[in-house]
């Protein structure tokens, strides 16, 4: 196979705060081929944020440290680059979009000034030039009247459109990579829709690699080719797609497809929507076993002695649990 | 990257917004020049230099037995006309020895808050930038220093160093400067060094903390990370997307703190002799010049809400989420 | 499972666990003292402050000279074994007049304190708790007051008011009347709309809707339930107005307009050092760095106080 685009390997990532270390990506592998979509799930917490942020280098330092591990870019490791090396590889070739619109774009300049800053650095044009870019990019994200909106503020846009002009930022250097912080979270449901339809569109137009992170089951099973199931700082599951949602093999990951609601199966047979009994262990000092064992319906002596290993079921499916 | 343009709804919403402010400050004024017991013009009746017709003829134009309404309406009008009274020390209209005292105060006060801004932005900001470093516990130490130590103290202390010990600088700022040319304007700079200071410092420590906490609270912001996200560098990050914004609340804290700044001068002015409003205010107090005190305070509770205009001002230009409302 | 990512990172390293270990364990109190001895400057400060109050309060027990005792003889001397601090232009001993001066400066930044506090909770409290018409009038009266110069109002003040309550209260007793009642009538806003935002946020909070679904009256919700957990800020804020208090007195009485000459305070046996600059600069330097000292402990308290009780404030 193939060398990935983005290979990471035992990250760890974890933050020093007053009451000890939280360590909040604790041995985190996942990779990502070119042109794929890889769906990262978990609840609120599980380290898929921080795993993002870390990809990029946008975590605070202090408080936060790469514990270990590596971040293989093209096969090159980004954990040892300066902050020079990084600008170099941030927006041009790896960009990023975040969960909250409202607050993603900086309030006192216009929308055309905040995407005319990355082109003008990356692609060497003049404001000028780079502003006409702007423009052009807030036409391909279907935002109507470009070369007006182009001068206005963010305030001037709902969240749907926020949204739309941070891909249309993100996407302006044309980067391998899309990472996708839970994009949709934060908007309504029906511009949830359009913004996944955006991102689809303008995947299969530049044919970049997408990394989505999300607690949305019902996101990643529309959108993504392969999902990373994370739980506590830890990969607990890996699959393609279809083998995870046919043959989900990790109780959490079966728990999260249970607590997908199923409007057909719900009305038929009164059938209560699951969740999963219990909450996230403490970061801070995790229990020595699998981390999920505390919820864990399943449980057994073993699972509480020792981390089990990332075994692979099928192909390209690991999970990480005894069973 | 270029700024937006300031409604004029906005600027004059703001103009209209100072008329209340301005009528509240004459009715605080007024209410305690007729709260004071006894007939503010009685000193004149004991002072030699004063006939009795000008006391009389002053009693009746201020309507001293009227009722306080029509009392207020008279001042008040009598102010808006310019006609602030007459000082029977300098032996000229108030508004005249007012207009005449104005600018050095203007100039000190405005050379020390630049002087105080130029201190603590970038000390802010580097402190911000790098909390709970060393850098940060000194400007952290020295901001405390800076704004417990009294002005009076500052100034007699700088006194005591540069024009006593060291003999480098004139602890009496003179307005009559014997010299032409280049030597006038260096003495002039000369004599303005310890009053600027005493001020700039004073005002400068407590900004620095301002700035800092200012940035810190947008530094963690997510559009710094997005800033970060685009690999502009962190130098580009600090000054064009934390600075910028984090310096909007600064406009208005330097707007509040002028209230402030008006008392250090008047310390400052007193101490160093500079011949502004702030030691006319305390000579005609300590010679009992009624219609110059109010003059004076009147005065510099207008300066305060000019510069709150202005900062509102600054603000919306700063801002472009305000000037649009 | 749902729920939104806390917008910093920083912000939700220590979100992630939950409750928080150390902060179960002991009450509002021990968790605030925890934090106050962790600020070193401000657990140095209280000592240095402890150390001034001490002094001022037994001094003229320990230090028995007369504070006026006037010998031409010793006049205008530097420290010495007879005077620790050097005399005055009259030979005075300024030890004990900074003795003497520094109970009347402490006392009229405590005094002033609670006159400010007092006025600044009472009106917050009322804006607070009332809307509509009487939060944006009491509000108004607030920016106002805020908007103007505090020292030239002080000034004019004392300027109209000094002669006829001297008339009634005395030289000293007048003086430390008015000068208490102007400072901290002229320094109540900050802690007006302080308390006010808190009673604005605390008043919609479930325990004292509960309070309000008993039927409290809105005395009762106010005293029992709401002013104790704006506390915190208030104790802050408090502090900080008896440093700001012991400046503004200070200043008074170095521009001639506070205590007269014969009572020594801090600020008045600075004034008179003054022009004594260049031939006996010890008798400026002390009280001087005294007030300096003084402010500097009282502010870094309060910065320790801050950290303790009102962790989300910055500045």
């Amino acid at each position: 196979m193939a060398e990935p685009l983005l290979d990471i390997r035992g990250l760890k990532t974890w933050f020093k705060t007053d009451d000890g270390m939280v360590r909040a990506v604790d041995g985190v592998d996942l990779h990502i081929d070119r042109g794929e979509t890889l769906g990262v799930v978990g609840e609120s917490g599980c380290g898929k944020t921080v795993t993002a942020r870390s990809v990029l280098k946008l975590i605070d330092m202090p408080p936060g440290r790469f514990e270990d591990g590596q971040i293989l870019w093209q096969g090159r490791d980004l954990i040892p680059l300066s902050l020079e090396a990084m600008d170099k590889i941030r927006a041009k070739e790896i960009a990023i979009i975040f969960q909250e619109p409202m607050t993603s774009l900086n309030p006192v300049y216009t929308v055309g000034d905040q995407i005319a800053e990355v082109v003008e650095l990356h692609q060497k044009l003049s404001r000028k030039q780079a502003l006409a870019a702007a423009a052009e990019m807030l036409r391909l994200v279907n935002i109507p009247n470009p070369q007006r909106r182009v001068h206005d503020y963010p305030h001037q846009f709902s969240g749907g459109m926020r949204q739309r002009v941070m891909i249309a930022m993100a996407l302006s250097c044309q980067p391998k990579l899309l990472i996708a912080d839970e994009p949709t979270t934060a908007l309504d449901v029906t511009i949830q829709a359009q913004i996944l339809e955006l991102m689809q569109e303008m995947k299969e137009r530049f044919g970049m690699a997408i990394m989505l992170i999300t607690h949305a089951m019902g996101v990643v099973a529309e959108t993504c080719q392969r999902v990373t199931v994370m739980y506590a700082g830890k990969v607990v599951e890996e699959a393609p797609v279809e083998a995870l949602f046919g043959n989900p093999r990790h109780p959490y990951t079966q728990g999260l497809i249970r607590s997908i609601p199923r409007v057909d199966r719900s009305a038929e047979k009164k059938q209560r929507l699951e969740a999963i009994a219990g909450t996230v262990p403490n970061l801070l000092d995790p229990p020595p076993g699998c981390r999920f064992a505390s919820r864990c319906k399943f449980a057994m002596d073993l699972c509480t002695q020792a981390v089990p290993p990332l075994k692979e079921v099928g192909p390209g499916h690991y999970v990480r649990c005894v069973l | 990257m270029q700024v937006h343009r300031v409604s004029r709804q906005y600027v004059i919403r703001k103009l209209l917004i100072m008329i209340p402010s301005l009528l509240g400050i004459s009715i605080v004024l007024f209410a305690l020049l007729a709260m004071a017991p006894g007939d503010p013009f009685d000193e004149l009746a004991t002072n030699p230099a004063v006939p009795p017709e000008v006391r009389a003829a002053l009693r009746a134009k201020f309507g001293l037995d009227d009722p306080i309404w029509m009392r207020y309406w008279h001042w008040l009008i009598a102010l808006l006309q310019g006609d602030w009274g007459f000082s029977f020390v300098s032996r000229m209209d108030v508004s005249t020895l007012i207009l005449q005292r104005l600018p050095v105060t203007l100039v000190v006060i405005g050379a020390s808050q630049i002087l105080a801004i130029a201190i603590a932005i970038p000390v802010g900001v580097l402190a911000a930038t790098r909390p709970y470093s060393l850098f940060d516990q000194i400007a952290n130490t020295f901001a405390f220093i800076g704004f417990s130590l009294p002005t009076f103290f500052t100034g007699l202390v700088l006194i005591l160093v540069f024009s006593i010990q060291l003999d480098w600088l004139p602890f009496v700022y003179r307005a009559d400067i014997n010299a032409t040319g280049w030597a006038f304007y260096w003495e002039h700079i000369k004599q303005s060094i310890m009053p600027v200071t005493v001020l700039g410092l004073f005002q400068g420590a407590a900004l620095v903390r301002f700035v800092r906490s200012s940035v810190l609270d947008v530094i963690r912001l997510d559009y710094v990370t997005t800033a970060r996200s685009k690999g502009i560098g962190e130098r580009k990050v600090i000054t064009r997307h934390v600075v910028r914004t984090a310096l909007i609340p600064v406009v208005t804290l330097v707007a509040l703190q002028m209230p402030i700044v008006f008392s250090g001068a008047v310390v400052t002015e007193q101490i160093f002799r500079v011949p502004g409003i702030g030691s006319l205010l305390i000579t005609s107090m300590l010679s009992n010049d009624t219609p110059v005190v109010m003059g004076v305070t009147f005065v510099s509770a207008c300066l305060v809400v000019i510069f709150n205009l202005i900062a509102d001002i600054l603000y919306g230009w700063l801002d472009p989420r305000i000037a649009f409302r | 499972m749902a729920g939104s990512t806390p917008a910093s990172l920083s912000a939700s390293a220590p979100a992630a666990v939950p409750g928080g270990r150390k902060a179960q364990r002991f009450s509002p109190w021990h968790e605030a003292w925890r934090r106050f001895r962790r600020h070193k400057m401000a657990l140095f400060s209280a000592f240095a402050l402890f150390l001034i109050v001490f002094g001022v309060l037994a001094g003229p027990f320990i230090w028995r000279v007369p504070i006026n005792e006037i010998d031409f003889a010793a006049k205008l001397q530097g420290p010495s074994w007879s005077h620790p601090l050097g005399t005055d232009d009259l030979g005075q001993d300024l030890l004990a007049r900074l003795i003497y001066g520094g109970r009347i400066s402490i006392a009229v930044g405590v005094a002033a304190m609670v006159v400010a506090i007092f006025f600044g909770v009472l009106v917050g409290a009322i804006a607070g708790m009332s809307s509509g018409r009487v939060d944006a009038a009491l509000m108004w009266v607030t920016d106002l007051f805020l908007s103007l110069p505090q020292l030239p109002l002080l000034l004019l003040v004392i300027y109209l008011f000094r002669e006829p309550v001297k008339g009634v209260l005395g030289v000293e007793g007048g003086a430390f009347v008015l000068i208490v009642a102007v400072i901290g009538g002229t320094r109540w806003m900050s802690a007006a709309r302080l308390v006010r935002a808190q009673f604005l946020s605390l008043r919609e909070k479930e325990f004292v809707e509960a309070a309000r679904a008993l039927g409290a009256s809105k005395l009762r919700q106010v005293v029992q339930h709401i002013l104790p957990n704006a506390l915190g800020p208030v104790i802050v804020v408090a502090t900080i107005d008896i440093a700001a208090a012991i400046i503004a007195e200070s200043t008074l009485s170095f521009l001639g307009l506070g205590f007269p000459s014969d009572v020594p305070t801090w600020g008045s046996v600075l004034r008179d050092a003054k022009d004594y600059l260049d031939i006996a600069p010890h008798w400026a330097l002390f009280p001087g760095s005294l007030i300096f000292i003084t402010v500097l402990a009282i502010n870094f308290i309060g910065d320790g106080l801050r950290d303790a009780l009102d962790p989300r404030r910055v500045l």
